[in-house]
């Protein structure tokens, strides 16, 4: 076991569509205190900004509200955490099918929990119909998604 | 973001610099849409070298571009897509509806 590398940080802001950088951006600072290459920290660049999207777009669609993102490193293993306190996924099975958008008028890909799921390892979606969303996603680095070698 | 309109004959060449994302995405669109309704141009070109980041937002806003375009008959084409830019068009599927080069 390998504990020296641990550390976290949080972050809250308005859901302005403006912080949409910002904290893509703060993520990804934090994140490259681990070795990783350029394509790894674009993945985790790219979901976080997926994930703070949707709680923008569709959390607080037409209202304001606080998003909550923790970051935590464990060893090679990066987990966020995005949250908010939003409108909530009726089906969240439904909400992550490629493609599935609610936003029919608008130009919304509906590609968001797909880049979530192929540029991270892991990613749970935890959702309270009217309380909220909680995404969490981990990306281990300098390997493919199962790191695991077993016990040596 | 910046976005820089060129029309060359009848094809319309939009360059784009910074992060194409959701906050950025109707800026895009209606600098786009404003030379379209013109009736001017028949084909599109995104020229992406200048952008540094894109998520599936941007992807909202070519493939919706793209339908438009794909009505009056005419072409789009995405040219010099950096690799993160690249993965999510890859990802998206755009790829294999429209042209990239």
């Amino acid at each position: 076991m390998n504990n020296k590398n641990e550390n976290f940080m949080r972050l809250d802001f308005p859901s302005k569509s403006c912080n949409e950088s910002f904290s893509r951006a703060a993520v990804a600072a934090f994140a490259s205190q681990l070795d990783m290459n350029i394509e790894e920290l674009a993945d985790i660049k790219t979901a976080v900004s997926e994930a703070v999207t949707n709680s923008i777009v569709h959390g607080y669609r037409g209202i304001k509200g606080i998003i909550h993102i923790e970051c935590r490193i464990s060893g090679d293993s990066i987990t966020v955490t995005v949250r908010d306190e939003g409108r909530g996924i009726e089906d969240v099975e439904r909400a992550m099918q490629p493609l599935f958008t609610t936003d029919r008028d608008g130009e919304r890909s509906g590609m968001g929990f797909t880049v979530m799921q192929t540029f991270m390892d892991k990613l749970s979606v935890d959702s309270v119909y009217g309380e909220g969303t909680t995404v969490t996603m981990t990306k281990t680095i300098g390997g493919e998604a199962d790191g695991d070698f077993g016990e040596i | 973001m910046q976005i820089n309109i060129e029309i060359i004959g009848n094809t319309l060449v939009a360059k784009l610099f910074g992060e194409l994302d959701h906050h950025c995405c109707d800026e895009v669109r209606a600098a786009v849409d404003r030379e379209i309704e013109r009736g001017r141009i028949k084909n599109l070109v995104f020229d992406l070298d200048g952008v540094s980041f894109m998520d599936s937002s941007g992807i909202g806003v070519i493939a919706g571009r793209y339908k438009k375009i794909k009505e009056f008959g005419g072409r789009t084409l995405i040219i010099r897509a950096r690799p993160q830019v690249d993965r999510v068009l890859e990802l998206s599927g755009i790829k294999k509806i429209l042209e990239c080069g």
